[in-house]
């Protein structure tokens, strides 16, 4: 085989994947389209919010081994900075996206202040708490529905720049905050910052008699991932329209934390390859049978107990024996 | 530069260090020597503030340094090179050396990714590997370019050569000798008598947590039934 000159051929594999993955999710739209099957297009716009979702517990959870298990938190706050507001009649989108990033970091911040002096087991424990008050909080404001949950009248309102009521529209919207988020995080872990995390994650003690105080690191990474979720918790308000409690329940961060190991830790497109796979899969198999909960469980545990470093580390070796081949 | 007196590091209920009491000046080679379990690394590891000592003092350029948290002693111009070597597995060579440079100390020629890898031509070889990919010589030498990239006042090595192999040994002690005559303040732990003492200045016997003797190479080389006391088998 000749050398190729072209630069595009030189770029690493992982990366030719997930950009092709990221084109086809590009070209979905028409085809689903042409299909006519309107409903597929709910469920990849829900797949491109969660993956965004994903993608910030990814940095925190893969890339600097904090394992948060309340990160559904993020997304409910995110989806309230929308519903609370709609309610008051205040439809602004950029004061909905503002309000949800904003709100995210700060709760990010006064959680993860306590949380990150934790550690291991006890930190699973502690974000999980946060999470659960967040949860019997939102239960407990009888204004704005309680338990019941709140429905949202009007989707974010961004004037003449984006219409959100059209499906398609909003799921370009969703795919390009996919495509900035996931460059964000790429940069993010590559940069110097990013290796400190990750060195943190690998030897804290270590990284602190380096002279960096890990802490301070470790919570930035930890605010930065909030907001991001916060952000695609605003997205996600906008997609359902409706806002209850539930969203922030510990069994739905259970399940982003599932995506994000099912898709491949510490990975730039791990996350997208997760949700992608879990919400396919959950759509076919209950499909098929009521009992889906079953099979469904049964492949996950497969899948962590054989497929080393998730779908992404599963594409990665198949390219890469079909390249030998040739 | 370094002076450490009456220090006392307890581990839970039971204590590892007695008033152990060092110095180190600018630009010497001083050895901590001692069987296993004596408390040459929590010395170490109370000085750096990794394991906080319950009384004493640690005194670092003329600065009160007691009960800093270890970055702050980073940041003040101590470069670990810890047991076991310890580099980040989950980052390539060359983002292992890069993750912590800094210049804190103002250090007029500092190190550079490219003076290291001169250093070190076989990091240079392997700059994107994975740090864990690396042999235990390599790993070695990596992590002693981690601590040079901070460009450190005083380095300190605990266990240089432990599990190594005697050619390899070899390679670290060169380094060591080189940077000596680099003018840098090296504490350095290590159970080769014979070899340090062709390197270092001073060396502190230590032996229940507390220096028991202390002098110079000549004088302790010279005293079989010192080094037989205290450090033989």
């Amino acid at each position: 085989m000749s050398s190729r000159p072209n630069s595009i051929f030189s770029a690493p594999r992982w990366l030719i994947i997930g950009v092709v993955v990221m084109v086809l999710l590009a070209f979905a739209p028409p085809i689903i389209e042409a299909l006519d099957q309107a409903f597929w297009l709910d469920v990849f716009t829900r797949m491109l919010i969660l993956s965004i979702a994903a993608a910030s517990l990814n940095l925190i959870l893969g890339f600097g081994g904090m394992v948060s298990f309340g990160h559904a938190a993020f997304l409910g706050i995110g989806a309230y900075a929308v519903g609370i507001p709609a309610y008051y009649d205040e439809y602004s989108g950029f004061l909905h996206i503002l309000l949800a990033v904003a709100c995210a970091a700060l709760y990010a911040l006064i959680t993860g202040a306590i949380s990150l002096r934790t550690k291991g087991v006890h930190f699973i424990m502690i974000t999980m708490a946060f999470g659960q008050m967040m949860f019997y909080g939102f239960v407990s404001l009888e204004e704005y529905g309680g338990d019941d949950g709140l429905i949202i009248y009007e989707r974010s309102n961004f004037g003449d720049l984006i219409d959100m009521y059209d499906d398609t529209t909003f799921y370009y919207v969703c795919l390009v905050s996919l495509a900035v988020v996931l460059f964000i995080v790429h940069r993010l872990v590559n940069s110097r910052f990013g290796m400190v995390v990750k060195g943190s994650k690998s030897n804290e003690r270590r990284m602190g008699a380096l002279g960096f105080p890990t802490y301070r690191y470790r919570l930035t990474a930890y605010v930065i991932s909030g907001a991001i979720c916060g952000y695609a918790g605003a997205l996600l308000g906008n997609f359902t329209e409706f806002i209850s409690p539930e969203m922030m329940d510990w069994t739905r961060s259970g399940e982003l934390i599932f995506m994000v190991v099912l898709g491949g830790t510490a990975t730039i497109f791990g996350p997208v390859y997760g949700v992608l796979a879990f919400l396919v899969i959950e759509e076919i198999l209950s499909a098929i049978t009521t009992y889906w909960h079953l099979i469904f469980g049964l492949l996950l545990v497969l899948v962590v107990l054989f497929v080393q470093g998730g779908i992404a580390g599963l594409l990665r070796r198949w390219f890469s024996k079909k390249k030998e081949a040739v | 530069m370094l002076r450490v007196e009456a220090l006392e590091t307890y581990y839970g209920a039971s204590q590892a260090l007695f008033g152990m009491a060092l110095e180190v000046n600018a630009g010497e080679v001083v050895t901590l020597i001692g069987r296993n379990g004596m408390g040459k690394t929590t010395t170490v590891h109370s000085v750096m503030g990794i394991t906080q000592p319950a009384s004493g003092t640690i005194e670092f350029d003329g600065k009160d340094m007691t009960g800093q948290p270890s970055y702050a002693m980073a940041q003040a111009g101590l470069g670990l090179v810890p047991e076991g070597r310890q580099v980040f597995p989950n980052l390539t060579v060359t983002e292992n050396l890069v993750a912590t440079s800094a210049n804190r100390t103002g250090r007029k020629d500092p190190w550079t990714l490219d003076s290291i890898f001169t250093f070190f031509p076989s990091l240079k070889e392997r700059r994107s590997s994975m740090a864990n990919l690396l042999s235990g010589g390599e790993q070695q030498m990596l992590a002693i370019g981690r601590a040079l990239m901070t460009n450190p006042k005083l380095l300190i090595l605990d266990e240089a050569t432990e599990g190594l192999a005697p050619l390899i040994r070899q390679d670290i002690w060169n380094v060591l000798e080189r940077l000596k005559h680099a003018g840098q303040s090296i504490l350095v732990i290590d159970k080769n008598i014979v070899d340090l003492a062709r390197i270092a200045d001073r060396h502190y016997i230590v032996e229940k947590g507390a220096v028991v003797w202390s002098g110079d190479s000549k004088t302790l080389m010279a005293d079989e039934a010192l080094t037989e006391r205290y450090l033989g088998v």
